[in-house]
């Protein structure tokens, strides 16, 4: 039998550091089942034997309010680990015994470890630990996590209560109206022997009193009738206690469990040199960080700062993938014989892992940049100053940092940005972030507003952008409004938050932070991205153009060869072939660029008459409402693979062939010169590039990051809400007569 | 000694809670985080659009909205 050692403790205590510290790199990341909530494993030696190490989700309580409270109870009732070490702050002691005594009143076997005691000391404050550890039954340690002080000593008290006999739950006495009801539901609860093989009678009782969710729903399918009973007794004394005292039990509960920290530490537990709420370094470091006037101002630059890193620097290491990449396509290329299998492996698998791991940068910057802030407390300070604004719109302060990333400065990604939702804690508020997130101009969808600007408004274009990205903050906040009045609706989640002091990061702490994340992303995410990639392929490959109009197009070449000067064609040959670079005259030219527009049309009907081909053009009439013909459709639908797709796709619809993203003048030239494209066209076609479905490697994210119903959802409203504001834009714009 | 709710509390201002007056998900955050009768707590200082509000509290700062800051009464000297 392995030897289970969970980790417990209140965020900011420094659990992850406590469990890198033990298990190094010998660690893994999964979830628990149905949630999306981090279960970190690792392994800890001790004399020649193995520990196996959980890291619980930081929580402040063992309540059933949130998704970490009920993982960590249910972790500690269900897999019951041998000990559990429960990690202190030793600079806020009192608060953090408040999670200890709910350890104890569950009856685990407990070790407490008594972390960051030098900064408990060098803010003047002594703990006795020796004193506590009687005081609660229970090993009490000193450790400094983040040099890996006193872990030893902690390992080997771990090791001694996981050889001991469990000991009896703590017991809180609540006063005498609550102790006599606790009392009487004991006897009844011991006697039909309810639920008792997974928790404490006592606890139990505290549990009904509190009216805990899922212990009551637990308790009605084990025995109803005395479930009833139970929870008859619970509300007597309940509408006695807010009859009398004006209260309500799980007050009074609160209310003695921090009575009885404070007995308890009053017992010479501690000893305070200094006012316990006298300003520390920290303290003084906020009076400039998060002053009314100063602090927005750095809070911009820091967040401009932490853009420009994650999209500046990781720009060359993407352009190295990217190389790579199409050296890899290049190679296939003039190796492998033309044929579908040559375009599967180019267009369909490299292309497929090159959009996978392209990202890896990105998301390996931004999570370095994101832990930074976030272990270092400043990422709370932000959360603290912009709450007040994504409040009306039912967002929380911490969604800044998804929606920046995502484009709320041009040029960012959604992918990175979906997954930066994570440092919020609040369920309803990061779904709303998760999903309108992708709403920000992301770099891909940048070519497609250029290309749209240069053609019809080349004289205002960085007004335009500017307009552009105020447009998209505005439906995003708008969107998730709208989103947290119906579907997300409900009351926000209580903003109640630490602000931690701060605390400079170490880098071991972020590069398995970072590292976890990345790997996460190409494992998780990879896999399904490469399939979906080689369905788009197929989709805009298949089914083939019929053998006869190949044909035709293999005759038109042919008779345009045939028409030609025999000298001409072979100075063409002799060009594609010798190393001597000699200009090609006049007559070649023509000749060649006859042939690329032959070719050019083959590849746009070959286009049409694929799969998305088929649906752009069926879609044709309804999607002309908003002004998108069957070459806008297809183009869109490429979209869907990669935002910058449409650029190319776009140039094959137009038959110029594929259309380099980066260089767009001549198919700007051509939109221009485009009966049925004006002004109006091109601000439908950018509302509804803004908005539409995020592409298929953000959905990927955005179901692993929630479900995959929430990625399905984000498809199908984002599309809607899009062609809606594309359609009302261009209706209006043709009914004022543009 | 009066009575006072934290959103008419300046900055700097101590006081002790007197009561916590909300149940459910918000009482009991409010709760855990040790906001109990008897707690003292003191203003740290209030976000550039004066809400959310921080609190310095049995030794660690805490911010809330002031609509949640509402439900808390505080007894204030002078």
């Amino acid at each position: 039998m392995t030897f289970c050692v969970a980790l417990g403790g209140n965020p900011n205590a420094g659990k992850t550091t406590l469990f890198n510290a033990l298990t190094g790199s010998r660690q893994h990341v999964g979830n628990y089942p149905g949630v999306t909530v981090d279960r970190k494993e690792g392994r800890y030696v001790r004399n020649g034997h193995e520990m196996h190490i959980v890291d619980l989700p930081g929580t402040y309580s063992l309540t059933a309010y949130s998704v970490e409270e009920v993982v960590a109870r249910d972790f500690l009732v269900n897999e019951r680990p041998q000990v559990t070490i429960n990690i202190v702050d030793s600079s806020n002691l009192e608060r953090n015994l408040y999670l200890t005594i709910q350890f104890l009143e569950l009856g685990i076997p407990t070790c407490v470890a008594l972390n960051m005691i030098d900064v408990a000391r060098s803010r003047g404050v002594e703990i006795d630990d020796k004193k506590l550890s009687h005081l609660l039954g229970v090993p009490v340690v000193p450790i400094i996590a983040r040099n890996g002080f006193g872990t030893k000593d902690l390992m080997e008290a771990v090791d001694k209560v996981g050889q001991l006999p469990a000991k009896a739950p703590l017991r809180v006495s609540y006063g005498r109206d609550l102790e006599t009801a606790i009392q009487e539901m004991q006897k009844l609860i011991e006697q039909r022997q309810f639920l008792t093989n997974l928790y404490p009678s006592r606890w139990l009782a505290i549990k009904y009193l509190e009216r805990d969710t899922q212990i009551l729903e637990k308790g009605r399918g084990a025995d109803t009738e005395l479930a009833d009973r139970l929870e008859d007794i619970a509300h007597a004394v309940g509408a006695h206690i807010e009859e009398t005292l004006e209260t309500y039990p799980e007050a009074m509960i609160a209310d003695h469990r921090y009575g009885f920290i404070s007995s308890l530490l009053k017992q010479g537990v501690v000893k305070e040199r200094h006012d316990r709420n006298r300003l520390f370094l920290s303290d003084r470091i906020d009076k400039v960080l998060v002053n009314r006037f100063a602090g927005p101002i750095i809070m911009l630059l820091v967040l401009m700062v932490l853009y420009q890193f994650v999209f500046t620097y990781s720009e060359v290491p993407v352009g190295w993938c990217e190389r790579a990449f199409e050296w890899l396509a290049d190679l296939v290329s003039t190796t492998m014989p033309d044929g579908l299998l040559k375009s599967l492996i180019v267009s369909g698998v490299i292309d497929g892992v090159g959009g996978v791991l392209g990202f890896v940068p990105l998301i390996l910057f931004m999570f370095f940049g994101i832990a930074i802030l976030e272990d270092s407390g400043y990422l709370a300070r932000v959360a603290f100053m912009l709450d007040r604004i994504f409040q009306m719109f039912g967002l929380h302060g911490s969604s800044v940092m998804a929606y920046i990333v995502s484009g709320g400065i041009a040029g960012g990604c959604a992918v990175p940005g979906v997954m930066a939702t994570r440092t919020l804690r609040s369920p309803k508020e990061r779904i709303a972030t998760l999903l309108t997130a992708p709403f920000m101009n992301c770099g891909a969808k940048l070519p497609v507003f250029a290309l749209l600007i240069a053609a019809f408004f080349p004289s205002q274009q960085a007004r335009m952008m500017f307009i552009l990205t105020l447009i998209s903050w505005g439906g995003a906040l708008l969107a998730a409004k709208f989103l947290r009045m119906t579907v997300l609706r409900g009351a926000s989640t209580p903003f109640v938050m630490e602000l931690p002091p701060y605390r400079l990061p170490t880098l071991r702490g972020l590069l398995i932070h970072t590292w976890e994340r990345t790997w996460q992303y190409v494992k998780k995410a990879g896999t399904v991205i490469l399939g979906i990639s080689v369905l788009l392929w197929a989709a805009m490959t298949f089914p083939q153009l019929p053998d006869e109009t190949v044909q035709s197009y293999d005759a038109k070449k042919q008779s345009i060869l045939a028409a030609a000067d025999p000298a001409v064609i072979n100075s063409i040959d002799n060009a594609d072939s010798g190393d001597k670079r000699e200009p090609l005259s006049a007559p070649a030219v023509q000749l060649k660029a006859d042939l690329v527009a032959v070719d050019a049309q083959q590849a746009r009907d070959a286009l049409r008459y694929s799969l998305a081909g088929r649906i752009g053009t069926g879609i044709e009439s309804l999607t002309h409402l908003a002004g998108f013909d069957w070459r806008t459709n297809i183009a869109l639908l490429g979209g869907f693979a990669a935002k910058e797709v449409i650029v190319s796709t776009l140039g094959t619809a137009y038959s110029l062939g594929a259309v380099d993203a980066e260089a767009t003048g001549s198919l700007s030239d051509r939109l221009t010169g485009e009966p049925g494209w004006n002004a109006l066209k091109a601000w439908s076609m950018i509302i509804f590039v803004m908005f539409y479905a995020p592409c298929f490697v953000t959905i990927v994210c955005i179901s692993r990051e929630s479900s995959w119903r929430w990625g399905l959802f984000s498809m199908l409203f984002n599309t809607f809400l899009a062609f809606f504001l594309a359609l009302i834009i261009y209706q209006t714009g043709l009914a004022i007569g543009y | 000694m009066s009575k006072i709710n934290i959103r008419n509390m300046h900055v700097n201002q101590e006081g002790t809670i007197s009561s916590v007056k909300v149940g459910g998900e918000l009482g009991r955050r409010i709760r855990d985080m040790g906001l109990v009768p008897g707690t003292e707590i003191k203003i740290q200082g209030r976000a550039p659009l004066y809400d959310p509000v921080a609190l310095r509290v049995k030794g660690f700062t805490l911010t809330l909205r002031n609509s949640e800051a509402d439900h808390i009464e505080v007894e204030v000297g002078g």
